[in-house]
């Protein structure tokens, strides 16, 4: 057999052994409970849904387009929509537009009583007693940050709460990104 | 002292019982879901432990009592109900929740080693052997003659010894 044949067999084994040990070693970091969203690519779902404040007046999938924006899915009994709360916040008096889907909460009072204590970051209040509109988002959990471009289509799910690391990384990127693209198409819109 | 013992192995039976007793099942989850017509019942049991709770990772929505995990029994339940199909139900679940929502998941490219995996390694495995077997039997040797005479020698030592 032809020697440097004879070396690639014998090295072949190696060479498997350390892709396997780099595919589990990724695996130990990698987080199994965050889900990539079915939805991406795919316009929000159509939906009629009422609002927070006031239960007569209803919202549809209308109000998640327009502009770049996020979708936060949120509830009281979440600690986790606590511990993010102050960050959207501050989000939103930079000038993200967040549109709040209050989750299958206790009450809907509960939730009006922590939005006045707490501030209200979110342009528009959605309430979701029985979670029919997270279902149809594949909502598995609370929070759960949607971001929605001008359109109206998902573009990114983030699980888990949102706060300064995640804003520099992909979700703050894509959203950045996803702003100016937009501001591009709109003074283009205006050149016309 | 024997007495004794059998009093402790029957309080240990009689503990044991009640806490299995009080465990809760699965089979509890599922008493509010009454269906007329036995065929879509039996859809509803496939469905229910062949879709995967998305937010407990190794149970499917008959085990877990997750909420979200009622919900897509909820959901599964007046979808069969109302005359859907299984393929239908597990098609409105993949298409919320992805892939990970079922357990039988779908062949596509990143899923293919998982399927051929196994078969590959089997093969490579198969024409390593045969390799190797191709390669001895090209490598036999042939015996001198000066060999051919001690094996003889030592094969009629061998005979005497075992004769005795």
């Amino acid at each position: 057999m032809n020697k440097g044949w004879r070396w690639v067999v014998l090295l072949l084994p190696l060479i498997a052994f350390v892709v396997l040990v780099g595919f589990l070693l990724r695996g130990l970091f990698s987080d199994p409970t965050e889900l990539s969203s079915a939805l991406v690519g795919k316009p929000v779902p159509q939906f009629t849904v009422p609002d927070l404040y006031q239960p007569e007046r209803s919202h549809t999938q209308a109000v998640l387009t327009g502009e770049p924006m996020l979708l936060n899915v949120w509830a009281t009994w979440c600690p986790t929509c606590r511990a993010e709360h102050e960050y959207l916040n501050k989000l939103a008096a930079e000038g993200v537009a967040i549109v709040g889907l209050n989750y299958k909460d206790d009450s809907r009072d509960k939730a009006v009583n922590w939005l006045n204590t707490l501030g209200d970051p979110y342009t528009v209040n959605l309430f979701d007693a029985t979670g029919s509109v997270a279902l149809e988002l594949g909502v598995y959990g609370a929070p759960e940050t949607f971001l929605i471009d001008a359109q109206g289509h998902v573009r990114y799910r983030h699980v888990g709460d949102v706060n300064e690391r995640v804003w520099r990384g992909e979700l703050g990127e894509r959203y950045r990104a996803l702003r100016q693209e937009f501001a591009a198409s709109a003074s283009e819109e205006q050149s016309k | 002292m024997i007495s004794e013992m059998v009093r402790i192995v029957l309080t240990a039976t009689v503990l044991m019982a009640t806490l299995l007793l009080s465990m809760p099942s699965s089979a509890q989850n599922l008493e509010a879901y009454q269906f007329d017509e036995p065929a879509q019942e039996a859809i509803f049991k496939e469905l229910i432990n062949e879709l995967r709770c998305p937010k407990c990772q190794n149970q499917s929505i008959a085990d877990s009592n997750a909420e979200l995990a009622r919900d897509l029994r909820d959901r599964t339940y007046f979808m069969v109900k109302e005359g859907a199909t299984k393929q239908e139900v597990i098609d409105f679940m993949v298409a919320r929740y992805g892939d990970f929502v079922h357990y039988q998941p779908p062949v596509t490219f990143v899923t293919s080693i998982l399927w051929w995996g196994p078969i590959a390694v089997l093969a490579i495995g198969g024409l390593v052997i045969v390799f190797r077997v191709r390669q001895q039997r090209s490598a036999e040797v042939e015996l001198s003659d000066e060999e051919r005479q001690r094996l003889a020698a030592l094969q009629s030592q061998a005979k005497k010894d075992e004769e005795r």
